[in-house]
């Protein structure tokens, strides 16, 4: 009797590590491309997310949809717009937030970006919560939740599968984006060495402002899974959001995206378990805990390549 | 290879007291890339030696190794009768020295509790509470690492390998390639922090602005002032270091380096991007020091004038290896040096 | 006193007042606080101040300013001297203030007098600035602001969950004001705490940051402080010197804690209530702003830097809130001025940074440590990968 509702409540609790993982992972992501390529921790990025969770909800509502669409195609359309003026309305954000913010310090020391980025962390924050009000705000969820399927016991609702489906494509895109495109290339070169990469004629400006684009378009469409599978968002979620993805993108190995995925699921799933075990108000804790360990005894992450000196 | 450890001053059977500093089988890698490969250096003390060898050859990661920035990933250096540079040996033995003292006062205290008192609960809390802070005291210790616990470590055969400002205060000073100077204080202020191992303020002097600090610091001030006049930059004191000229920067991290009193000089490239003119000066100025300061110098060199007029010895680094040590004579005869710098095997 | 800098051969009169005070630093500090405290409360009595608050209610202030002006104090040694970027400041303060709740409340039961809960919140604080500091030793600043933004989140956390010992969200009530030894209180008087009664607190503030600035003067022109410098310039090369880089970033680390723990004793005193909320990331991140709009490194200009914005916080906001509601101004008298400062000082840092990241009143040597755009140090040094978390030394 046991058995079956705990392996049904497992099998539920998985499925909900796959949603926060993937969500983690998208956002972890943006971390370790920027890093990767400028060596700044984007203080704000976190805040992106939260700014695509806001900028979605006003697409949404802002084409009447308040509810569960059943009709799947309409509800493909509906999304596949939602996801790309997100994302692109993102992307832009992102860039001009490294063009104004960051670019011009990019060559002062370590402080002033730094504190720049948490400036500008403040100032989302607070231009969101003039604009849409302080409060919780309840999102359309078109994604019906009414949609599910059984496995092992549980009842999974498909938004789930579809989440993490999203993660995988994205995660895979880009990939293939850094693998082979050219401006793939300009960017790890870059990223390895940026002034060996000027002057074999790469573009800078435009490979920062590009993984910028693309790291706050991939935590925008976090914003949007995120609004269609919680049901409520406020100006407040960017913050830890952020710190816990950049938790998971330093368990992974700053700087590599494979790291991110797998730091941002590991993550998603210890927090669920936490929150199974009855420990859902200490999970922060427990992750920033895990960030500390992790930088004290392994500060490569998981797949970062060991760096074992001493200063 | 384990070699009995012994207390500056001491010597141990085997090793000649003429020898300041002994390099053995110095290996480091990289992950895939072997920087330097079993790598040997005698330096006899009160010599001049040179590392010399074509760019890429390992030089600098040797010397880093030499400094305590880097740890070798085999070999050991012996500095004045003493190992001070070499992978860590029994490491696991460490943590039981930070939380054993907390294990031993839990289990006392457990003791005496249930002996005694087991029908009071504060008084287990404060014995928790004792334990933690022992727990805490031994993390510390061994995050601090004072002197007393150095050699505690030492008497139980632990090896840990020496960080840069330990052998800063066995007697070991250094310059940098790309002179790393405070760029932002001022010429004399540079050498004041030389001093730090010599100097022995303590918060506790600051707090109270006693009148140890005011002296020390007058004596140091003064001693400072005779550092630069020797490197030729008497006057200079209040100069903020980056509005120096070049050369004079590099002489600035010599008088940095010298302010500890060290016993053996790492001069890394001391003449890089200097004319002829002041190539001859900075080569008299390594004479000197030998001849007036006794020191003994190990240096790091490109041009063959200053090493072919200095050295006592020379090692040649090529592509991580020794393959070639002597008088410069000898060395500048020798066909596989010549092979590494040209590139073509000698007639 | 120690004699600083050698001056150049024909000092005008500003650089020999300069002198005059470096060389009796003390007593220059001693004797300017006394005047700054004896003006603010007459300033307060005139126009136009005189009409935003009575006089009594200005003194309540400034004694609250008191609060951030220490906690900047100690921030700065933590940021500006050794170039630690600290996130996390708050959870000290937060230390201090429970401290001094467990100390001296109805809640504990016991009493300990106020003068002594003092030094033993300080030292409380430095203990647990040691312990979060020591992660943070190898770590490069990027990740050391991160790892201190943590444990800046993870105290509150504590605070609000181990119920038991904390009282969880509602925080700790209760808490007793302090009391002169002698001095009867029953019947208020000029010289009880109280809380229409904030003359006392004032002056206590005032002695606390005449203090803390002596001692951190001090500490400055010190072997200390120059290793701090060493250091904040170049990690590497300080340890090549000879600087043990774990105890002098400890102490440092320490020292600063051990200030916002006389911050929150105080705070604990004055509000007689501590709760979780008070401690959060807002509180770190204003400090930080007071600190860099002040400047950086430097002393005096942090305090007068936290003394602006904790003012423009709580007395220039609602005054613009009135003002335009007064005179009906469209738009503007929509706005609640109080609820967006944060957005205000989000944009302050950004365009300091931007603009002149050494702060309203710079250290000279740290405007020009913030404008170097040299080749960072050391190329020379490590081995094929210099980047993460272990980087290059410094900031």
């Amino acid at each position: 009797m046991l058995d079956d509702t705990l392996v049904a409540t497992l099998t539920a609790q998985f499925f909900n590590g796959l949603t926060i993982g993937g969500i983690y992972a998208l956002i972890a992501l943006g971390y370790t491309m920027v890093y990767g390529i400028i060596e700044l921790i984007n203080f704000a990025h976190g805040e992106l997310f939260m700014v695509g969770a806001f900028v979605s909800f006003s697409v949404l509502t802002g084409f009447g949809f308040a509810g569960p669409i059943t009709d799947p195609v309409t509800l493909t359309w509906v999304l596949a717009v939602a996801f790309v003026l997100t994302m692109l309305l993102l992307g832009v954000l992102g860039i001009s937030i490294e063009r104004f913010a960051y670019r011009p310090l990019r060559n002062a020391p370590r402080l002033a970006p730094l504190i720049t980025a948490i400036g500008v962390s403040f100032i989302l924050q607070n231009l969101i919560s003039a604009i849409y009000g302080g409060s919780s705000k309840p999102t359309p969820q078109v994604f019906p939740f009414a949609w599910r399927f059984e496995i092992l016991g549980a009842t999974i609702p498909w938004i789930t599968v579809f989440i993490f489906v999203v993660t995988v494509i994205l995660t895979v895109s880009l990939s293939q984006f850094i693998a082979r495109s050219r401006m793939g290339r300009a960017m790890r070169s870059t990223a390895q060495d940026r002034e060996a990469a000027q002057l074999m004629g790469v573009n800078i400006n435009v490979t920062i402002a590009l993984t910028f684009f693309i790291g706050s378009a991939l935590a925008g469409a976090a914003g949007i899974v995120y609004g269609l599978n919680y049901g409520t968002i406020n100006f407040t979620m960017g913050f830890s959001a952020g710190l816990i993805a950049f938790t998971a993108a330093v368990l992974g190995g700053i700087g590599n995206i494979t790291g991110a995925v797998l730091g941002g699921f590991i993550i998603g799933f210890i927090q669920v378990i936490a929150a199974q075990l009855g420990y859902s108000r200490w999970t922060d804790a427990v992750v920033f805990s895990v960030l500390i360990i992790v930088l004290v005894f392994r500060p490569s992450g998981l797949l970062g390549q060991q760096v074992g000196e001493r200063a | 290879m384990t070699e009995p450890t012994a207390l500056p001053g001491s010597t141990t059977p085997g090793s000649d007291p003429e020898v300041l500093l002994h390099a053995r089988s110095i290996t480091k890698r990289f992950g895939g890339l072997v920087a330097v490969n079993q790598a040997e250096l005698v330096i006899p003390k009160g010599s001049i030696t040179s590392l010399i060898g074509p760019n890429g050859a390992g030089k600098t990661t040797f010397f880093n190794v030499v400094a305590g920035i880097l740890d070798p990933t085999e070999g050991q250096i012996v500095f004045r009768g003493r190992k001070m540079v070499a992978r860590a040996e029994r490491g696991w033995l460490e943590p039981f020295f930070w939380v054993g003292p907390a294990v031993v006062t839990g289990i006392v205290l457990l003791g005496l509790w249930a002996l005694f008192a087991s029908t009071n609960p504060e008084a287990g809390l404060l014995g928790a509470a004792v334990t933690l802070g022992v727990l805490v005291v031994g993390l510390l210790t061994g995050i601090v690492r004072p002197l007393w616990y150095d050699r505690l470590l030492d008497r139980a055969g632990v090896f840990k390998t020496a960080r840069p400002n330990d052998m800063v205060r066995a007697g070991i000073g250094r310059t940098f390639q790309n002179i790393r100077l405070f760029q932002n204080m001022t010429a004399i202020e540079n050498v004041l922090v030389g001093m730090h191992v010599k100097l022995h303020s303590n918060i506790v002097d600051a707090i109270l602005s006693s009148r140890r600090q005011d002296r020390e610091e007058a004596a140091a001030r003064a001693r400072s002032r005779e550092l630069l006049a020797l490197v030729g930059l008497q006057g200079r004191d209040e100069m903020t270091a980056r509005n120096l000229p070049y050369g004079d920067q590099r002489r600035l991290e010599i008088a940095r380096a010298l302010a500890s009193d060290p016993v053996l000089l790492l001069l890394d490239e001391p003449t890089a991007g200097m004319n002829p003119n002041e190539t001859e000066e900075m080569k008299r100025l390594i004479a000197k020091l030998r001849a007036d300061l006794g020191l003994t110098i190990l240096l790091i060199e490109h041009d063959m004038r200053v090493v072919m007029g200095v050295s006592d010895r020379i090692t040649v680094l090529d592509h991580g290896e020794c393959i070639a040590e002597g008088t410069p004579e000898e060395v500048r005869a020798n066909p596989r040096v010549i092979e590494a710098y040209l590139g073509v095997p000698a007639a | 006193m120690t004699a600083r800098a050698a001056l150049p051969s024909s000092p005008g009169l500003r650089q020999r007042l300069d002198a005059l005070g470096t060389r009796h630093r003390s007593l220059t500090i001693i004797l300017g606080m006394a005047l700054v405290t004896a003006l603010l409360p007459l300033i307060a009595t005139l126009p136009p101040f005189s009409g935003f608050n009575k006089q009594i209610v200005w003194i309540d202030n400034f004694a609250s300013a008191g609060v951030f002006i220490l906690l900047a104090l100690g921030l700065n040694v933590v940021v500006g001297m050794a170039g630690l970027l600290d996130l996390g400041y708050a959870a000290f303060f937060a230390i201090g203030a429970y401290a001094y709740a467990y100390g001296s409340s109805t809640f504990t039961d016991l009493s300990v007098p106020f003068w002594i809960m003092l030094p033993i919140g300080a030292v409380v604080a430095a203990i647990f600035g040691i312990l979060l500091g020591a992660p943070t030793l190898r770590l490069r600043g990027d990740y050391l602001a991160i790892v201190t933004l943590g444990f800046g989140e993870i105290v509150p956390v504590v605070f609000r969950n181990a119920s038991q010992w904390t009282n969880g969200t509602q925080g700790i009530a209760g808490i007793r004001r302090p009391a002169i030894p002698g001095v009867d209180c029953g019947s208020g008087g000029p010289l009880c705490f109280g809380a229409g009664s904030p003359l006392p607190y004032y002056i206590v503030m005032a002695i606390l940051i005449t203090t803390v600035l002596i001692v951190l003067y001090r500490l400055q022109d010190s072997r200390l402080g120059r290793s701090w410098q060493a250091i904040r310039e170049d990690e590497l090369a300080a340890a090549s010197n000879g600087i043990n880089t774990v105890t002098t970033k400890l102490l440092a680390f320490a020292l600063g804690a051990s200030v916002a723990g006389f911050a929150g004793v105080f705070s604990a005193s004055k509000f007689i209530n501590v709760t979780p909320e008070q401690f959060g990331f807002n509180v770190s991140f204003t400090v930080l702003a007071m600190v860099v709009l002040g400047g950086i490194g430097n002393m005096w200009g942090v305090a007068i830097g936290a003394f602006i914005i904790y003012m423009i916080n709580s007395v220039l906001l609602k005054q613009l809130n009135a003002f335009f509601d007064t005179f009906r101004v469209p738009i503007l008298s929509d706005i609640d001025f109080v609820q967006y400062q944060y957005l205000l000082y989000g944009l302050l840092l950004v365009a300091m940074m931007l603009t002149r990241p050494e702060g309203l009143f710079p250290n000279r040597r740290r405007a020009a440590e913030l404008h170097v755009t040299d080749e960072p140090p050391g190329a020379d040094v490590e081995g094929p990968d210099p980047s993460g978390p272990l980087g290059r030394g410094g900031t």
